[in-house]
């Protein structure tokens, strides 16, 4: 059911095509922030509104969609953002990682590899890598045109120094194509292996003013030290749910006396494993049956 | 047993329902209609429709309405309805020397051409509530006098014949449109002046304060301010003239700066400038004077560090719908970025513990 007083998938058809060229551009030009004329969305800043429009910019009516915020579908912002495409675009929603064509994602990359045709969209809250390191953007700018990225060289050491680690556990800046340094947004480092994917990948950052992306098959290298390789850590356990010993995992309290359990953050990828029949240490009695 | 959340579709729309019954408040007290908003609450419509960048005062009312009175929030409604919102045109600029003026004062001289005209000002009111309010009354009536039938030339022009003030060069560029295009830094005075005015008051007062309390000292005295009604005339291209298309109210307020001179320029007074929808005079102000201290360079003067000589700082945190926005969304899930920081730091506690301790 299409909301008939707005344009299909809500933004006006020039509008889209700026996003097209900001896209276009980005893609040309992989890890680079192509500034783009960011609209005032009926959503908050810092809320997708940059991932909202690279979608409107990318939907077709025959496009299936999915959207996920943490891994999970049904998550609020997630279901919002589906809501309104649904109402703006009237498209074809799912929540199966294989059956999407554009995937929305705030936060985590899905658990099942994406394939040739594939869209994702991220939602980026600050796009510039370098922004913790040097706040004004003429600089951080100039920084990347310059591929000045000692900074943040002398950043990663300099946790090493202190903690004997780097203290970067989500939004782990990558290298792309060896040119620039890019914030794959608040994905945890566990995500970063793969970011090297057969898929489009898509960044939109509304507040920012910014789109970025990585074409099929870019290399995508997280920063590290010879000694101190780059490693993409999770909790170490298995889902209670489906037993995957892969996945990411969300931690959930269950009682006020430190009980706990651990289940895949990708709500579909471990809804798809129970329904082959796959368990966890946890699963119910009901899920066994 | 846990249980994947779920439902978070029907925990969405049962917080819509309770929001739209709160708004309502108590049934048994009539309801708010626009037209009360708009003429007894007229200046958050202003405020609405200033920080909002859309002259509308009924769906200002309507945005202030829906927004229970959040004012952020009803200029929020008011920005995504604009952007759906073709632009047609621009106006030529409109000519505030012809404003028919409500209100009209200088500081700066004791009486001027045009006269000092108070118009509708909380100023010299003694802020005692005013408990009559309180009570239904008859509607008061105001005295009514002549209008003044002389024009009511600019101050600063007096100032300008001498020299004694920096002039403005005109020029026939057609500004840049910041809801159009991505800021870029240095943005260029066009583009200070186009964010200041939509920014937000708070900020733009807290600037303007800064630079007064010696944080970047600027020495400003308002040289004029007025508000009033003026024309917008648009070229219509069918008719290849300009014919007027309705009337806005405006705030507009030019500052008289002190200016010792600097290698670039001979001493002489400076001009910091702000113009606003509606009467917005504390925004209006607060815009002139921040306005003058990014201006800085312009004129050769030192750069003392302060925030409001800070064009990229100013202007990237000027929006409060920006601003609102990125704050509140902390409070969206962040599980799964809180997990491995939650990993992280077990992991390099436990370090830290067995190095402290090498013995276990």
């Amino acid at each position: 059911m299409t909301d008939a007083a707005y344009n299909f998938a809500y933004l006006d058809e020039q509008t889209k095509r700026m996003i097209r060229r900001a896209i276009l551009k980005g893609l040309a030009v992989p890890g680079y922030q192509v500034p783009f004329a960011s609209r005032e969305m009926p959503m908050p800043y810092g809320w997708g509104t940059g991932g909202v429009q690279v979608t409107a910019a990318c939907l077709t009516p025959d496009d299936v969609l999915k959207v996920i915020d943490q891994g999970a579908d049904d998550t609020t912002n997630a279901v919002s953002i589906r809501r309104f495409f649904e109402r703006t675009g009237g498209v074809a929603v799912t929540t199966r990682t294989e059956e999407a064509s554009v995937i929305q994602t705030r936060h985590r990359i899905p658990e099942t590899p994406l394939t040739e045709g594939q869209i994702l969209v991220y939602q980026v809250p600050i796009p510039e890598p370098l922004r913790f390191l040097e706040p004004r953007e003429t600089e951080t700018r100039k920084m990347h045109a310059l591929e000045e990225y000692g900074l943040m060289h002398v950043k990663l050491y300099e946790d090493i120094a202190h903690n004997g680690a780097i203290s970067t556990a989500y939004a782990y800046p990558v290298k792309v194509e060896g040119r620039y340094v890019m914030d794959p947004s608040p994905i945890p480092k566990f995500d970063n292996p793969r970011l090297e994917s057969a898929a489009i990948q898509l960044f939109g950052a509304g507040r920012e003013q910014r789109i970025y992306a990585l074409p099929p098959h870019t290399k995508v290298v997280s920063l590290d030290f010879e000694d101190h390789p780059f490693d993409p850590s999770k909790a170490d356990h298995d889902c209670d749910l489906c037993g995957s010993g892969s996945s990411y995992l969300d931690e959930v309290i269950m009682d006020d006396e430190g009980g706990r359990m651990f289940v895949c953050s990708d709500t579909d990828y471990c809804a798809t494993r129970r329904a082959r029949g796959f368990r966890g240490a946890l699963s119910s009695e009901e899920d066994a049956a | 047993m846990y249980v994947a959340v779920k439902g978070g579709e029907r925990a969405i729309e049962a917080a819509h329902d309770w929001l739209a019954e709160e708004r309502r408040g108590d049934p048994a007290v009539p309801e708010l209609t626009l037209e009360q908003i708009r003429e007894q609450m007229t200046l958050a419509v202003n405020r609405v429709m200033a920080e909002g960048s859309l002259y509308d005062p009924d769906l200002a009312a309507l945005a202030i309405k829906q927004a229970r009175g959040d004012l952020i929030e009803a200029i929020f409604l008011l920005r995504a309805y604009r952007t759906t919102l073709p632009r047609l045109g621009v106006s030529i600029p409109v000519d505030t020397g012809a404003m028919r003026c409500d209100r009209r004062v200088s500081a700066t001289f004791k009486d001027v051409p045009g006269g000092q005209v108070l118009g509708p000002t909380f100023d010299y009111t003694h802020r005692l509530l005013d408990f009559a309010l309180a009570a239904e009354g008859e509607a008061p009536r105001a005295r009514q006098a002549e209008p003044r039938q002389e024009p009511t030339p600019r101050v600063t022009e007096f100032l300008n014949k001498d020299g004694l003030i920096q002039d403005e060069v005109r020029t026939e560029d057609t500004p840049p449109d910041m809801t159009r295009q991505p800021m870029e830094y240095p943005a260029g005075r066009a583009l200070r002046l186009q964010a200041l005015t939509r920014g937000d008051e708070g900020f733009v007062l807290g600037m303007a304060y800064s630079t007064q309390r010696g944080y970047g000292r600027t020495h400003p005295f308002v040289g004029e301010l007025r508000i009033g009604a003026v024309e917008v005339e648009m070229e219509i291209p069918e008719l290849g003239f300009a014919i007027c298309i309705g009337e806005v109210t405006l705030t507009e307020c030019e500052t008289v700066n002190q200016f010792s001179g600097s290698r670039t320029e001979p001493p002489q007074f400076t001009r910091g400038y702000g113009l606003v929808f509606g009467q917005t005079e504390r925004k209006a102000i607060s815009m002139a004077l921040v306005d003058r201290s990014l201006r800085w360079q312009e004129l050769g003067e030192e750069n003392t560090g302060a925030p409001a000589q800070d064009e990229e700082f100013v202007l990237a945190h000027a929006d409060n719908i920006q601003g609102t926005g990125f704050l509140e969304h902390i409070k969206l899930p962040h599980y799964v970025d809180f997990q491995s920081e939650l990993e992280l730091v077990r992991r390099m506690r436990a370090d830290a513990m067995t190095a402290k301790d090498p013995a276990t």
